[in-house]
């Protein structure tokens, strides 16, 4: 057979091989978008539970935000406008003043836990739901049946990365909107679009990231598990989930905190959450605890879904062929 | 007739996995390192389009290999096989089109979703459109009397129930060559004639759909396969149609006995007249089951002699025609069970 015969034999199989894949996405997706929202319990366990962990930090934050409003309100005979920071209020002015920033970023600050919380139900997705799910499809038996099914392997992955964004869209969604009603927080929408465009760039990146985890995951059999729980709690401090993330980078942290921030700069969700809290709390602390302006960070959470798709084919392709060759990985109890 | 599967000195050697800093023990070998496997040992064989082709074999005799290289899970170490006239090793995605496997006592599917959407689910995998996939579920699910568990969550259903819901997974992309691995183990006797006899319609009224069956039932091969192959210890010790094959031990005898628990099978190792035997013990009845392929009846005299001498008493002796049971005897050596 001539090149040109089977290069125009592949060419006609591309339709074929898009309207399949796209299939298989849609396929693969359903029982996320579909099974997991059939049982209601989801609701209390899903949505209703992770405000309890936000609640905690929010108290925090409150009782700290009226200690220093006191402060502030305190008048004595040395500050009798009261304490604008380490110092004395010069006038009833800048007194105003100073309390309309403190409370702003009490409400910034609190606004970033309900933000950060909602977004740990996407983390936690991509854990135990994509991250490990390749390791447990293998021991209910799935995976060989997908492995030996004529789709693309990245098909397979983009379905359960859609289900695994909409099953917990559906309940982040919850989370915010009763957290932003609870806790009263004031959002103030600056660049809505902008907004939009890195909370799904983030959700690429973070899903990419977890199609990648998934291929290695399953190299590392059982102790898959204990990865996940390992990039938990940790992945919560370092990505800021509960406070602002550049704090890391504040003199009084030094080198370990610039370490840690650039770590974390390679988790997506720190800086999504960061340019999210930008664009959402403007203004928030003077600035100081952002890590980049939100175009910037726009622009690496792309080259991050980027480089996170493209390794994340390489290891499924490297999975595959390592499964084929040795026999295990893909085969329950192997 | 077009040839559906072909393999040609095919071997597949498993490798223990390496270890960095230590091998596996295997307690079988008195704590010896494990060392490789050969599952698949030089395989041969050929099986034509619209043919039903069982394999009968132990297990670990190389039956699931076999079907997992043909598949395009797993390649062969050496030799070549081809699936649909593809290279297994070289073209597995133009295969996967053309095939599906349905694997006994499988556990797939999610649990929350219910037994037509999970089949709904795999048929999407290969690109059937979802209105023939929903009318082709439909349609199987009357015929293999699950109908009436359609909407029923796969959590839900028995291990029968969930056998059947795999084989409509298997049949509802309707492949050409269909690997079917020990599809009714386990299944109770209801459950196994319904998919037998899907299996032989689906082979016989379709033209050129290729069914390839591996079964320790040897009822079950005798009943459905135009051929068999008996595969031991990764080779294939002969492979004909059910009829050829017992006719080949047909100049043999085969005697069956059944006798009080009887421990010492191994006096009838190398007993003269004696070409093959089996036992098998029955615990609750107290009884041991023995099936002899002798080549001289004569030696029927010495077998209950030695049963004598060992004290146990003979329940019934029987003389009859060769099953494929007694072709598995007489090849392997032992039976299935």
């Amino acid at each position: 057979m001539s090149a040109a015969t089977v290069t125009k034999r592949v060419a006609s199989r591309i339709p074929h091989r898009i309207k399949l894949n796209l299939q298989a996405i849609v396929g693969r997706a359903y029982p996320r978008i579909i099974g997991a929202n059939r049982e209601p319990s989801w609701i209390f366990f899903e949505a209703v539970l992770p405000l309890l962990g936000i609640a905690a930090y929010v108290f925090i934050y409150q009782a700290i935000g009226d200690r220093a409003v006191a402060a502030i309100l305190q008048a004595t005979s040395t500050a009798p406008w009261g304490m604008c920071g380490d110092h004395a209020c010069a006038n009833a002015a800048e007194q105003a003043a100073y309390l309309s920033a403190t409370q702003a970023n009490v409400n910034a600050l609190i606004g970033s836990v309900v933000l950060g919380g909602t977004m740990i139900a996407f983390w936690l997705n991509v854990l135990w739901s994509m991250a490990s799910q390749l390791y447990w499809e293998k021991e209910i038996g799935n995976l060989q049946l997908y492995m030996m099914a004529p789709m693309s392997r990245m098909a397979l992955l983009g379905g359960m990365a859609i289900g695994g964004m909409f099953m917990t869209s559906v309940r982040a969604v919850t989370t915010l909107v009763v957290g932003v009603l609870v806790f009263s927080v004031v959002l103030q929408l600056t660049n809505p679009l902008l907004l939009l465009a890195v909370f799904f760039v983030t959700l690429i990146a973070l899903y990419g990231m977890g199609m990648m985890l998934a291929s290695l995951y399953l190299l590392y059999g059982r102790e898959a598990w204990n990865l996940s729980s390992l990039l938990e709690e940790p992945i919560f401090f370092t990505s800021g989930f509960y406070f602002p993330a550049g704090g890391f980078a504040s003199p009084q942290f030094g080198g370990l905190g610039r370490a840690i921030l650039t770590f974390a700069t390679f988790i997506p969700a720190t800086l999504g959450l960061d340019a999210m809290r930008q664009l959402i709390f403007p203004g928030a602390w003077g600035g100081k605890f952002w890590i980049f302006s939100p175009d910037v960070e726009f622009g690496i959470l792309i080259l991050l879904a980027v480089a996170f798709l493209i390794l994340a084919r390489s290891a499924l392709a490297y999975l595959e062929m390592l499964a084929r060759r040795e026999g295990r990985l893909t085969s329950r109890h192997q | 007739m077009p040839v559906a599967i072909e393999t040609r000195d095919l071997v597949r050697i498993f490798k223990p996995p390496r270890k960095l800093l230590r091998r596996k023990k295997n307690p079988d070998r008195n704590g010896e390192p494990e060392g490789p496997v050969t599952a698949l040992d030089h395989v041969t064989t050929q099986i034509r389009e619209g043919e039903l082709f069982g394999l009968l074999g132990p297990n670990g005799a190389g039956k699931t290999t076999l079907i997992k290289i043909l598949c395009t899970l797993l390649l062969p170490t050496t030799g070549q096989a081809w699936v649909a006239g593809y290279d297994v090793a070289k073209d597995p995605f133009p295969i996967r089109e053309k095939i599906n496997m349905v694997s006994g006592g499988e556990t797939s599917g999610y649990g929350l979703l219910t037994a037509r959407e999970n089949i709904w689910m795999f048929s999407q995998f290969y690109g059937v459109p979802s209105k023939v996939a929903k009318d082709r579920i439909d349609e199987l699910m009357h015929t293999f009397g699950l109908w009436d568990k359609r909407d029923a969550k796969v959590r839900t259903l028995s291990s029968g129930q969930r056998q059947k819901m795999n084989m409509i997974r298997g049949f509802v992309t309707d492949p050409e060559i269909l690997f079917l691995d020990e599809p009714t183990l386990g299944l109770d006797v209801n459950a196994s004639r319904v998919i037998r006899d899907y299996v032989k319609d689906w082979a016989r009224k379709r033209k050129g759909k290729t069914v390839l069956l591996t079964t320790h039932y040897m009822m079950e091969a005798d009943q459905l396969c135009d051929r068999i192959a008996i595969i031991d210890h990764g080779r294939i010790l002969a492979c004909d149609t059910p009829e050829n094959l017992k006719r080949g031990i047909r100049k043999d005898t085969t005697f069956r006995l059944e006798v009080d628990t009887f421990g010492n099978t191994e006096t009838f190792r190398g007993m003269r007249g004696v070409k093959n035997f089996s036992s098998t013990n029955d615990i609750a009845k107290n009884t041991t089951s023995l099936t002899f392929i002798l080549e001289d009846e004569a030696a029927v005299s010495d077998i209950l002699s030695a049963i004598q001498a060992q004290g146990s008493r003979v329940h019934y002796l029987q003389k009859s025609e060769p099953t494929l049971e007694d072709v598995f005897i007489s090849m392997v050596g032992r039976g299935l069970e």
